[in-house]
């Protein structure tokens, strides 16, 4: 145990010797397609609740496309199938991006994690009182100061306890990024396995950091609960 | 000069006319009183005039300028132009039976909300009017950073009228709004709205308290069945009423 650890603690923290690895890597992954899926969620949830269904249908399929699949499907479709066609590889600027494993990686996390998001949002925004809507209505605000001002940031903040635990979802979800060469802690795992058969041991030390970031999550998430969501608590005496 | 003309509006719900050509005629200072029995039209009067509720036909008329609009397919009026209702809304301040705070904000977020974001005041010039009308309306300065749902139901409908305050608007709508309050709460929101007409606002009050409606406001209009049965000096009309209908609705509502 203790000569796995001096030989590979920094591997499974932040380097291989040539590229990130371990959790540097994992975190990465994770902030990278959180914050590009948040990004993206925003406009299509407020999409996937308009009247309009030529705006709203495109979104629905969408969500529906990629919380209908598994992840591993779609890694292994953007990470292996597009590569595979050939009008793929004749473009210069596709050919670089696929043949990276890491842009696949991100593309179908960033992509399955946002679908996800989006129907929460939608969900939190359609779950607005409509007393307050009517309230900014009739108090003189446009449609885009409605929602900036009320509609968003009440369902963002509504929807925290369920977007979390996307969030910790998310994190499990990181361990297929091995299938595309990427060095997250479970391929560091699956090399220090494969090099001392120490099985327990070097599963153990993923599950481990694993568990430590799912903890650190569950605080972070805990502590913006306790700020943004006091307005539905009972009050405090 | 009226601040405030209601021309013969028209709302039907499919084919249910809830109101058959309402008109309504408001000097600056003019409190008047809304009354009726359920179903007689009198929210919805209320709602079609700051287009909450799109009417079928009529007009309306702030300080001599009239909301322009267009019928649309379905035959109800639309607005044509967006910015001219917004910029009208910020001048019909409306309190609502349920209140409708922003349950996200603190009191005081509330209340400078729409003056920064909607008139475009300073910070500094919102919390200013919002500090005013809080102590207007009877609340003290620690309620301004508690949530809508920590507070009782007339302080929260208290919060909600400085909210309206804070707008400065030329008409205040209100819609019902001791309606959803307890019994014993009922007495702190009709006191404020009491002071509010004796500085001279101009109100429309949608209510069931005849008490307010016979000692505050100057002017009452009965609906029924979305006509106006009955209007005039509520000193008059609610003591010895001339239609049959008023008279009825009275007896039901002995106070």
């Amino acid at each position: 145990m203790n000569e796995i650890l001096q030989q590979y603690w920094q591997a499974y923290l932040w380097s291989d010797g040539y590229h990130l690895s371990g959790v540097a890597m994992t975190l990465w992954l994770l902030v990278a397609s959180i914050a590009i899926g948040f990004v993206l969620a925003l406009p299509l949830a407020v999409a996937r609740v308009s009247e309009n269904p030529l705006i709203r249908g495109p979104v629905w399929f969408y969500t529906y496309v990629f919380r209908g699949t598994p992840l591993y499907i779609q890694l292994l479709v953007f990470y292996t199938g597009i590569y595979s066609i050939e009008s793929v590889r004749a473009q210069p600027l596709l050919d670089a991006f696929f043949r990276e494993g890491i842009n696949c990686t991100l593309l179908a996390f960033a992509l399955n994690t946002c679908a996800y998001t989006v129907e929460i949002f939608a969900g939190a925004i359609r779950a607005t009182p409509y007393g307050e809507i009517e309230a900014a209505r009739a108090y003189g605000m446009s449609r885009f100061t409605l929602y900036r001002r009320i509609i968003l940031p009440s369902a963002l903040r509504r929807a925290l306890p369920y977007y979390s635990n996307e969030v910790i979802l998310m994190l499990h979800s990181t361990t297929l990024a091995f299938t595309a060469t990427v060095p997250d802690i479970l391929k560091v795992a699956r090399d220090v396995n494969a090099a001392t058969y120490a099985s327990f041991e070097a599963f153990g030390i993923a599950a481990v950091l694993y568990a430590v970031l799912v903890f650190a999550l569950v605080w972070l998430f805990r502590r913006c609960e306790l700020r943004w969501l006091a307005f539905l608590k009972p009050q405090a005496h | 000069m009226y601040k405030l003309t209601v021309d013969e509006l028209h709302k039907k719900y499919g084919q249910h006319e809830v109101l058959k050509g309402v008109s309504l005629k408001a000097k600056a200072g003019d409190v008047i009183s809304i009354i009726g029995s359920s179903g007689s039209g009198k929210s919805t009067f209320l709602r079609c005039i700051n287009f909450l509720e799109q009417p079928c036909a009529g007009g309306i008329t702030l300080n001599g300028e009239a909301i322009r609009t267009a019928p649309d397919k379905q035959g109800a009026l639309r607005v044509s132009d967006p910015k001219q209702l917004q910029q009208m809304r910020t001048k019909l301040a409306m309190v609502f039976q349920h209140f409708n705070l922003w349950g996200h904000m603190t009191v005081l977020e509330n209340i400078i909300e729409a003056p920064m974001h909607v008139l475009g005041l300073s910070r500094d010039e919102a919390e200013a009017r919002a500090r005013k009308y809080l102590a207007k309306v009877g609340l003290p300065e620690s309620v301004e950073g508690k949530y809508p749902s920590h507070m009782s139901g007339g302080q929260q409908q208290r919060v909600a009228i400085a909210r309206a305050l804070a707008m400065e608007p030329e008409v205040m709508l209100f819609d019902e709004p001791t309606s959803a309050l307890d019994p014993e709460l009922v007495g702190e929101v009709l006191k404020v709205m009491q002071t509010l007409a004796e500085e001279g606002r101009t109100m429309l009050v949608v209510t069931h308290e005849m008490g307010f409606a016979r000692e505050v406001s100057n002017h009452v209009i009965f609906l029924h069945q979305g006509r106006v049965e009955e209007q005039g000096d509520p000193k008059r009309v609610l003591v010895s009423p001339q239609s049959e209908r008023l008279a009825q609705f009275l007896s039901g509502n002995l106070k």
